[in-house]
């Protein structure tokens, strides 16, 4: 019995290899195995090398797996380019059309399943997929039937022709291999709970805080990996009465989010990096004239066009000092899929009592990984508007505007929308009064400059810092943001097998930087490592300015385009020592 | 019910004396009020210029945006709150150079708001450079030798891009003017209402007289069919654009809000914003 495998399914682009992939991760994931995904895929429709790794555990799991069991491939390219992640009793299932061979330096098995003969005598190659996942049942030793369900919702709308086909297609794979195996070489998986859990991407998190935040409209342009949240919105906000608009770029679509947020409805836009680009004076824009606006940045390879469907992690930097001059802004980084959720949705809350941007910072892995969540919680999403006034306004003195950029102590000033009587006042991106009329004064310049600043002394969010440190006194403190999350905690695991004390930070608040929470982490450790997916450890750079201890850090960096493996982090950490 | 003057506020445009854009400010202050607007229920939103500036000098509510995009911005609030009267307004170079994407996307869609260009042929606030609309030959600060690129052809680009009303006047025509922002406010769809608006102090060619000379107008020519767009489009290529008044409107083109699927008839800003604890156990459950 083992408690986790991992799977990887490999061939051309356009040849349905997501779909074998989600077939055999979805029957597992209703026997209640946790699943975490990671798809390796290029930016193009056809063709091309793609493939989707799929852990499955008995437990909650973040991260892929070092190595592999089993490979599934349907050219010989999928060998060759995965082979060496399979360990010595790994198994390689290829298709028998393209005479695959087995490289001489690796101890795993090959063996050849005739997957498209099979389906095509069936009927049609195209069930070819349906073959490998019963082929891979039969080392699972698992019985196909928990897969008839999957089939009934994905190709019962085909018809019942079409459904037991498919079952058939996965039966002649599982029997042919079934033939073949020994013993020794199935791996039967301990049983799982049964509880039926969610199995989604972070983008789909997102999307849904969205609409539990209470989001009714968002503008969008769409871009990987970032285009997720806007087909669910799409598809879930007229539900509600609301709208989404794919614009003509992303400027449109920040302005329009910008527009509608002034409004009084509450609007979101996301991109990745190249739109994120595009949206930065309008982010000024929003924080000159303390307008409340949640962006998504799902991060990916960057500079430019850069790796568009890879793993990074380097618009740290940009999201934090983005816009020209300076204004308020709250960066959040969730780090799990239920984080993107809770996150996403308070970030509705902080836009409306900050009156500024809020930038919900993913990555790639988190925003396109699917994999196995625990059940969100409606009933701890708030909804709080901060200062927006309600009801009927007293008349203005002298029926003057109205002081919507009133000095306060807080720098936060009343917030009324358009359509309230008495509420009338200017917004500019000029420097302003109190009344929102241009202004360049010296004395109201530093007054308004300063009273939007101020806003940002005092933000309240909930865990800024993710901990998980047991130790008064640690050898080492980790940290990370986003999805490395995962990958840490498994490297931590090893690392406290080999004696050391280590500590875990994972930052979720990413600005204002939470030095409070962060600083006696640092103090206590002897060493701190940070790990990022990027090539100038931005995070680290961020840790020193706010922070300091700059002698104590150490950068482990990851940008080759890939998430990090737990073992580099692990190897990486024990370098330090 | 208000009037012209409830629209007025206590600042004091800083535009050139003998500036086009102060009787167009004039211009939406009559029109809005004579479409019976409250000054609460009207947004002016504008682009950056002098022109630009316009949505300051308007008692109602507005914002003064970055430039170019005053279209996004517009549409955005006015799917916020479709109770809401919105006007877009800006310059050429704000319409036409920097924000022309926006202006021929926003055509296409069909949202309920009035665009109002205020047309100079020249780059104003930036004090005096070529823009989009001036034309082949015209010296300025950035041609020196005179522009070698053509105007863009701004109606005729509105109508091949599926305008439903299109109009241009001339700011000293104040009558004129108001009538077609009444009638671009009552459109139920996007309306394109271009005005020439000299600029005193950077435009030399394109002077007052110059547009009384070269302009025609419409109401002049007998039998002009607002809604042939074919005619439309002949009309303006004969008079090369230099044309006043109503040039195109399709009353029958349902507007963007109209045609999408599920848009709430109430403003969203009244949208209730907890989630259904069924709903929200019915989104959840289609993940499992
Ligand atoms: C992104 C950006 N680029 C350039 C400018 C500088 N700028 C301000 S207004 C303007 C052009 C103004 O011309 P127009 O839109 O025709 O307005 P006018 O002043 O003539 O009314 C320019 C280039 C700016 N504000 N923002
Ligand atoms: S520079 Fe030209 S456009 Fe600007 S205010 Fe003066 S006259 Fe008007
Ligand atoms: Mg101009």
């Amino acid at each position: 019995m083992i408690d986790q495998l991992s799977w990887k399914v490999g061939g051309q682009q356009g040849e349905g290899i997501e779909s074998t992939g989600e077939i055999f991760a979805i029957a597992l994931n209703r026997l209640g195995y946790y699943l975490y995904g990671y798809r390796h895929f290029s930016s193009r429709i056809k063709g091309g090398h793609t493939n989707n790794k799929i852990r499955v555990s008995t437990k909650q799991t973040r991260s892929i797996s070092d190595d592999l069991d089993i490979l599934v491939a349907f050219d010989q390219e999928t060998v060759n380019l995965n082979y060496k992640e399979l360990h010595d009793k790994g198994i390689i299932l290829a298709d028998s059309k393209f005479n695959p061979k087995r490289p001489e330096d690796t101890n795993a098995v090959l063996y050849e399943v005739p997957f498209t003969d099979i389906a095509a005598e069936l009927g049609t190659s195209l069930m070819k997929n349906m073959v490998a996942v019963g082929a891979t049942c039969a080392v699972l030793d698992l019985d196909i039937s928990a897969f008839r369900e999957v089939v009934n919702e994905i190709f019962g709308k085909k018809g019942q022709q079409v459904v037991d086909k498919n079952m058939e297609a996965m039966k002649a794979g599982y029997d042919f291999l079934k033939e073949k195996l020994d013993e020794s070489a199935l791996m039967r998986l301990a049983k799982a709970d049964g509880k039926k859990r969610m199995f989604m991407i972070g983008n789909d998190a997102i999307a849904l805080g969205a609409i539990a935040g209470g989001c009714r409209f968002m503008a969008a342009y769409p871009i990987t990996p970032a285009s997720e949240i806007m087909e669910y919105l799409i598809k879930k906000l007229p539900e509600l009465g609301g709208a989404v608009i794919q614009t003509e770029d992303e400027i449109a679509a920040i302005t329009m989010a910008i527009g509608a947020n002034y409004g009084g409805v509450r609007a979101i836009t996301a991109s990745s990096g190249p739109g994120l680009s595009l949206k930065m004076e309008a982010i000024g824009l929003a924080g000159m004239t303390e307008q409340p606006l949640v962006i998504v940045d799902t991060q990916r390879g960057g500079p430019s066009t850069g790796l568009p469907t890879k793993q990074e992690q380097s618009d740290l930097m940009a999201m934090i000092y983005g816009t020209h001059g300076e204004i308020p802004k709250i960066v959040i980084a969730p780090s799990t899929v239920e984080e993107a959720f809770y996150d996403t949705a308070e970030a509705f809350n902080l836009a409306e009592e900050y009156q500024c941007p809020v930038i919900i910072l993913s990555d790639l892995q988190l925003s396109l990984g699917k994999q196995t969540v625990e059940p969100l919680d409606l009933s701890k999403v708030e909804i709080r508007r901060g200062k927006l006034l309600q009801g009927e306004l007293p008349e203005t003195e002298n029926r003057g505007y109205f002081k919507r950029y009133e000095v306060t102590e807080d720098g936060i000033s009343p917030r009324v929308v358009p359509g309230m009587k008495h509420g009338i006042h200017h917004v500019t991106g000029v420097e302003h009064d109190e009344t929102g009329k241009p202004s360049e004064a010296p004395a109201n310049r530093i007054a308004q400059m300063s009273k939007r600043l101020r806003k940002l002394e005092n933000v309240k969010f909930n865990t800024p810092v993710y901990k998980n440190a047991p130790h008064e006194e640690a050898d080492l403190l980790i940290v990370g943001f986003n999805s490395t999350r995962g990958a840490i905690e498994e490297a931590i695991t090893r690392l406290e097998n080999d004696g050391l004390k280590v500590n875990h930070a994972h930052v979720r608040l990413i600005h204002p930087f939470p030095v409070d929470e962060m600083l006696p982490l640092i103090q206590s450790a002897k060493k701190v490592a940070v790990v990022e997916n990027n090539a100038t450890g931005q995070l680290a750079n961020i840790i020193k300015m706010n922070v300091g201890y700059a002698e104590k850090i150490n950068k482990i960096v990851k940008f080759d385009g890939n998430p990090f493996l737990p073992i580099e982090v692990y190897t990486k950490c024990k370098e330090l020592f | 019910m208000a009037t012209f003057k409830d629209f007025r506020n206590n600042v004091k445009p800083n535009w050139c004396p003998g500036c086009g854009d102060f009787s167009v400010q004039a211009a939406i202050q009559r029109a809005a009020a004579n479409v019976g607007l409250e000054p609460e229920n009207l947004a002016v939103i504008s682009g950056i210029g002098c022109s630009g500036r316009i949505s300051g000098y308007i008692n109602s509510y507005g914002v003064h945006g970055i430039h170019g995009r005053a279209l996004p911005l517009a549409q955005g609030l006015k799917m916020a709150n479709r109770d809401l009267t919105v006007i877009a307004a800006g310059g050429d170079g704000d319409g036409f150079a920097i924000g022309t994407g926006h202006t021929v996307h926003a055509i296409r869609r069909n949202i309920d708001i009035t665009y109002i260009v205020m047309d100079n042929h020249i780059y104003g606030l930036t004090k005096g450079q070529t823009s989009p609309r001036s034309d082949a030959g015209f010296k300025t600060k950035s041609t020196p030798n005179g522009s070698i690129e053509p105007p863009v052809s701004a109606m005729e680009m509105a109508l091949t891009v599926g305008a439903t009303f299109v109009a241009q006047s001339f700011s000293t025509d104040l009558k004129e003017m108001t009538q077609l922002i009444e009638a671009g406010i009552k459109h139920k769809g996007f309306a394109l209402i271009n005005v020439f608006s000299p600029c005193v102090t950077y435009n030399k060619v394109n002077t007052y007289d110059w547009y009384k000379e070269n302009l025609v107008k419409l109401s002049d020519i007998e039998g002009y069919d607002p809604s042939d767009r074919v005619n439309a489009m002949k009309t303006l290529m004969e008079h090369n654009g230099l044309v006043t008044g109503l040039i195109y409107q399709d009353t029958e083109r349902k507007s963007y809000q109209e045609l999408l699927t599920g848009y709430s008839e109430k403003p969203l800003t009244e949208a209730n914003l907890k989630l259904d604890e069924e709903y929200f156990k019915k989104l959840t459950s289609e993940f499992v």
